[in-house]
């Protein structure tokens, strides 16, 4: 259903979206609900097999729902979806551009698919396009992780999209062109394009306004990065020794220990607390770990990551 | 002094005119968590294939497990293990089956197969999977059994080539808790990754830009030398100048 306000309007609502395959055996997403402001960047985190995909694929009208409905700048994705096909952008999760056109000729290609050219919306993509003009007449197919990354973030946004959807755009890549890819992205968002991205890096989730943390197709929370972080309902430290391997086996047989997860050559604990809201003392934690042999323990205590937050609610036990 | 089971000195590959992987030396030693790092395109994936045998150097010299890169590929082949997160399993064989594949071609007898693969299967808790299609496991689940494949034949070395894309923080870390007891018992992990977090987990790190060794250490040891608070950071400072950005 549309309304005349919609029209201004360039979000993304999904209300209790529920999508299976293999006649029900498998579910893919459930019941998941969240709204993406126009203009917002908004982001999707999880694993692999998470649902986000399958969620990608409902809002650019390529799937049908099970249940629920969802509507993107106001249209609805069952009803009117050649209207929501004209006016999105979609980059899937596996590179789907003509391996054997050139640079040039995929984006001519798209261009023309949605009745435009190059040249009218050139200012959007300049930025990005300026990196890949050296290669324009390379073969999509030979082109390197990064630039054809470029080439197909242009391509979905050469008809001037109201709203982008990424799929995993930074799966594979390294960090240096990760950081800039979100640079590019940072930039679009600026034009007023809402932007819905989906990546399995954590760290990555910083980088947009509002994030959905979702694992075995539910959304586990919703909000900005920093709220998120500041919800986690407990004291987070980070235990630092020699050995950081057997330090983490070594907390884990400890009865203190509620959760102790490797975080690069830290560990990150939090304690079991007693029915009167006692954990352990710093210091007890240090001498029992001085005592299993460990040297130069320290302890200190440290702002959860989103990491630490999905890890957490993922709720499931240490191993 | 441990024994070093990795050794180049100015080993390189050209193709052509394109220098590829520009003399790089260093040693791996027995037990050790190698983490090789480097932008796309720095040369990392050429670099591996000339240590797993896969590939001919055109200069320098490189000893894998005591065999030689240039004389004795064939015997390298068959020494070390190998995963990637592009290929690993055939998605169309069950579990058992692949077991059962990767351990002939490694050459172990059938009664070596069915124990190795009782054992796997075990230590896995694959029981209630055996009979399954790989292809319809849970990514994480296929990238440990992919590495215990890829361990079937008791390899000194191994090498994993970005083994741990895709999954969840969970799972991940996992992967990582078998790659530390393998390392325990004195398997040399020579793995690329993408993820800088991962990078701390590895005893050394070296990184590549445009083909050469710009920076190898502890992670602590680079994160002190270029004044970085993370691994991410000191990627950064080393990579972002890379000219190459070809795969």
């Amino acid at each position: 259903m549309k309304s005349s306000s919609n029209t201004l309007s360039n979000g993304v609502v999904l209300n209790s979206i529920g999508k299976t395959y293999d006649k029900g055996a498998i579910t893919a997403v459930r019941d998941v609900s969240f709204s993406v402001q126009p203009g917002e960047l908004f982001g999707l985190i999880g694993p692999d097999g998470a649902g986000k995909t399958s969620l990608f694929r409902v809002l650019t009208t390529l799937l049908l729902p099970d249940a629920g409905t969802a509507t993107v700048a106001g249209f609805d994705v069952v009803k009117d979806f050649r209207a929501i096909r004209g006016i999105v952008g979609y980059m899937p999760g596996r590179f789907s551009l003509y391996q054997d056109l050139s640079v040039e000729e995929n984006l001519n290609f798209f261009a023309t698919l949605f009745g435009t050219t190059v040249e009218e919306n050139y200012e959007l993509i300049r930025d990005i396009y300026v990196q890949l003009e050296p290669f324009k007449t390379r073969r999509a197919g030979k082109l390197s992780g990064g630039m054809k990354q470029k080439l197909a973030l242009c391509c979905a946004l050469i008809h001037k999209p109201q709203v982008l959807f990424l799929d995993e755009p930074t799966t594979g890549v390294d960090p240096v062109s990760r950081k800039e890819f979100w640079e590019m992205l940072t930039r679009l968002k600026e034009q007023g394009i809402t932007i819905l991205i989906s990546t399995p890096y954590m760290d990555e989730a910083m980088m947009c306004e509002r994030i959905a943390l979702i694992q075995g197709g539910r959304i586990m929370s919703i909000d900005t990065p920093s709220n998120i972080m500041h919800a986690f309902p407990t004291t987070l430290y980070s235990v630092r020794a020699t050995d950081a391997y057997h330090l983490r086996m070594d907390l884990l047989a400890e009865s203190f220990t509620e959760s102790c997860h490797a975080f690069g050559d830290e560990v990150h604990l939090t304690l079991v607390h007693d029915a009167s809201g006692k954990a352990a003392g710093r210091q007890e934690v240090i001498d029992a770990m001085r005592a299993r042999g460990h040297i130069d323990v320290e302890l200190r205590e440290v702002e959860p990551s989103i990491e630490d937050c999905f890890i957490r609610l993922m709720g499931q036990h240490h191993a | 002094m441990p024994d070093i089971v990795i050794q180049t000195r100015e080993l390189s590959k050209r193709f052509g005119a394109f220098v590829a992987v520009d003399k790089i030396t260093f040693d791996v030693k027995s037990g050790e968590i190698f983490g090789f790092l480097g932008a796309n395109g720095a040369g990392k994936t050429t670099a591996m294939r000339m240590l797993s045998g896969l590939s001919h150097p055109t200069s320098g010299a490189a000893t894998v497990a005591g065999f030689d890169v240039f004389t004795q590929p064939e015997e390298i082949k068959r020494t070390i293990g190998y995963m990637s997160q592009k290929f690993s399993l055939y998605e169309d064989l069950t579990v058992r089956e692949n077991i059962t594949f990767f351990g002939g071609v490694y050459g172990l007898s059938n009664q070596a197969i069915k124990e190795k693969s009782d054992q796997l299967i075990e230590q896995l808790g694959l029981q209630a999977e055996v009979k399954k299609l790989v292809g319809s496991l849970p990514l994480g689940w296929k990238q440990k059994l992919a590495f215990s494949v890829a361990m079937i034949h008791d390899p000194r070395i191994v090498f994993l080539d970005e083994p741990t894309g895709g999954v969840d923080p969970l799972t991940r870390r996992q992967f990582w808790d078998l790659i530390y007891a393998a390392a325990d018992r004195g398997v040399t992990i020579f793995v690329t990754t993408h993820y800088m977090d991962e990078a701390e987990y590895c005893h050394r790190v070296s990184i590549m830009v445009d083909g050469a060794i710009k920076a190898l250490d502890t992670p602590r040891n680079l994160k002190q030398t270029f004044n970085a608070p993370t691994m991410d950071a000191v990627f950064y400072q080393l990579a972002r100048g890379a000219q190459r950005t070809a795969d």
